[in-house]
């Protein structure tokens, strides 16, 4: 059990290397000249000379990925250009919200999904689960900006029950905290049940057909304990799987919704970044959503065991 | 849309009632995008005037008979730039579509044919996909500089992992079917196995994945222009207009809602053709591997 995992824990060492790679090379595999488009319109030569420095491009390639990747095994990701402070402490300061607005999307998704893609499997072809999977079709459709937008305008602007935007953090007080998170979450939450929604629906009508689920339900067993009991245990991991596969979604979810709602995460931290060409912010912001991405994948992976006893590490 | 002529071609006379009978999906979806796609080339003749054309006296001003989706920041028509901005969003999916397939195609087809290559290629494409794709698209494009062109490679670029391990996955089970290793074993040119074997079987996923491409692409396009980093901003893109809106929302939600309601209209339909698509080519696709 214990060396399996170890070994699935090594087998995310090449991934991560392969992103650090591609996420380094950008800047020299990128047509033109990244210095140039960097420095802006209004550079002069000289301006363009100094950031080309400041980035290191001066130097040969193998020679500034060694110190590149070195500092960012120490933890160092680089400086920001616009600030002159380390990427790393900027992420540190931006990782409450983000972190927040993600626990509670995936939350709102999974609570919204799972029961729905339960019941439309179990009435496949019935009116709950048209409207079910219509919905889930409006997911994919809908970007997350036009939703959120909708629902500030219902009950923000003409309700006025939550705020329009803004973050409050954990520490002044959980009331204010969730009412400002709300509706973030509850944006991202919808757009992200969709998938999820789909998948368990799919999953579930495959486990139904089974000989076992029509046996549990002639040895006269309720209807909810043969979906929940029998069924969607033998679909978790499916389920599960796609939960992960949604977490990337989830994160260019939280891109734009911290735009939208003026929440001060790494997602306004990407985007501010962007306005002001600073690259290495850029560059950090990447690796930490491609590790999380990567770790998150590797606990549902170790996860399959809990569900399915058959699979072991 | 080659696609759906050669289903319609194929059915009895009765093909288009038999069509929507059966996969009322499809026909709707094909019906919103050929809508879209009927606004984006007529764009000139539906009303529009100049969508660049700044009237400060029309600023903020609601949807009226005078402007029909009312005015933006600056006065100008938010109709005509909604109109417009399908020319954008539309050449985005088609792009991202094309080049995302293509590449992913000779990815996957080397990966299922070259077992070193292969080791290579699969590592490279783990590694991309652990990227969230609009951080990848953003990276490529504060590097290379905000334009119509780099916003379609950028996405383009996320969307060729995919590609290549449905193709790879498809090469891979081909490989061991007794016609194609009694065309290798002939010694068939690996061309004409690849022409005559392996792009047919390839058709009908990609077609179905190209629609799920186009959708995405659409969508990525816009989150891009709405966080500032797609196309450039006097480009009239339904991620640029909402963007523009933002800071005005709550006194002039009318700049979002338009195009938000083009670009959801849009992305449904393609999406409600690509279910249709798979139930239409799911059953075949099965049975002939």
């Amino acid at each position: 059990m214990l060396v399996l995992s170890l070994r699935r824990l090594l087998a995310t060492i090449p991934v991560m290397a392969i992103v650090a790679i591609i996420v380094f090379s950008l800047l020299y595999l990128t047509p033109g000249d990244p210095a140039a488009v960097l420095a802006g319109e209004q550079a002069t030569a000289a301006d363009i000379e100094r950031l080309r420095v400041t980035l290191g491009l001066d130097q040969p390639f193998l020679v500034r990925f060694g110190q590149w990747i070195g500092g960012v095994l120490q933890g160092d990701l680089g400086t920001s250009i616009f600030s002159q402070r380390p990427v790393m402490e900027l992420i540190v300061q931006r990782l409450e919200p983000t972190i927040a607005l993600t626990i509670a999307s995936l939350i709102i998704a999974v609570s919204i999904a799972v029961p729905l893609g339960v019941i439309a499997a179990w009435r496949a072809g019935g009116l709950v689960d048209r409207v079910a999977m219509s919905f889930a079709v409006l997911g994919f459709s809908v970007p997350v900006f036009v939703l959120s937008y909708i629902l500030i305008a219902v009950f923000a602007v003409n309700l006025k029950l939550l705020p329009v935007q803004g973050y409050v953090p954990i520490a002044y007080g959980i009331g204010p905290f969730l009412k400002h998170l709300i509706l973030p979450a509850v944006s991202l939450g919808i757009i992200n049940a969709a998938l999820i929604a789909r998948i368990t629906r799919t999953t579930m009508i495959e486990v139904l057909n089974q000989d076992y689920i029509r046996a549990a339900r002639a040895k006269g067993l309720s209807v909810r304990r043969v979906l929940i009991r029998h069924a969607l245990k033998n679909a978790a991991v499916p389920i599960v799987t796609v939960i992960g596969i949604s977490f990337a979604l989830l994160i260019s979810g939280v891109v734009v919704t911290e735009t939208v709602f003026n929440i001060p995460g790494l997602g306004r931290l990407t985007v501010d970044a962007i306005l002001r060409r600073d690259y290495p912010v850029i560059q950090g912001v990447i690796l930490i959503f491609s590790a999380t991405y990567v770790v998150v994948n590797l606990l549902i992976d170790l996860s399959y065991g809990l569900f399915d006893p058959r699979i072991k590490y | 849309m080659s696609a759906s002529t050669t289903i319609l071609t194929q059915a009895p006379p009765t093909g288009l009632w038999r069509l929507w009978k059966r996969h009322p999906n499809f026909v709707i979806g094909a019906m919103m995008l050929g809508s879209a796609l009927l606004a984006a080339i007529a764009a000139p003749w539906l009303g529009t005037i100049d969508p660049q054309m700044i009237a400060p006296f029309n600023r903020l001003e609601a949807p009226g008979a005078n402007f029909w989706f009312g005015g933006d920041l600056v006065g100008r028509d938010v109709y005509s730039r909604t109109i417009y901005g399908s020319r954008i969003s539309l050449a985005v999916g088609l792009g991202v579509a094309v080049i995302g397939i293509s590449l992913g195609l000779v990815v996957g087809i080397l990966s299922g044919f070259v077992s070193w290559v292969d080791q290579i290629l699969m590592r490279v494409m783990d590694g991309l996909m652990a990227i969230p794709s609009i951080l990848l698209a953003v990276a490529l494009i504060s590097l290379t500089g905000a334009s119509l062109k780099n916003v379609i490679i950028a996405i383009s670029i996320a969307e060729i992992p995919r590609v290549a391990r449905l193709v790879r996955s498809v090469v891979l089970q081909l490989k061991e079917r007794p016609y194609v290793e009694a065309a290798i074993t002939a010694g068939t040119p690996f061309i004409w196995i690849l022409w005559r074997h392996i792009l047919p079987n390839t058709l009908a996923p990609l077609l179905v994945q190209a629609t799920y491409i186009f959708a995405s692409a659409v969508l990525t396009e816009a989150i891009l222009s709405f966080i500032g980093a797609g196309t450039p901003p006097s480009t009239p893109s339904w991620g640029n207009i909402i963007s523009e809106g933002r800071t005005v929302f709550s006194i002039a939600p009318h700049i979002v809602l338009f195009p938000g309601i083009a670009l959801s209209f849009t992305v449904l339909g393609v999406n409600l053709m690509g279910d249709g698509l798979r139930d239409i080519f799911d059953p075949r696709y099965v049975s002939r591997t």
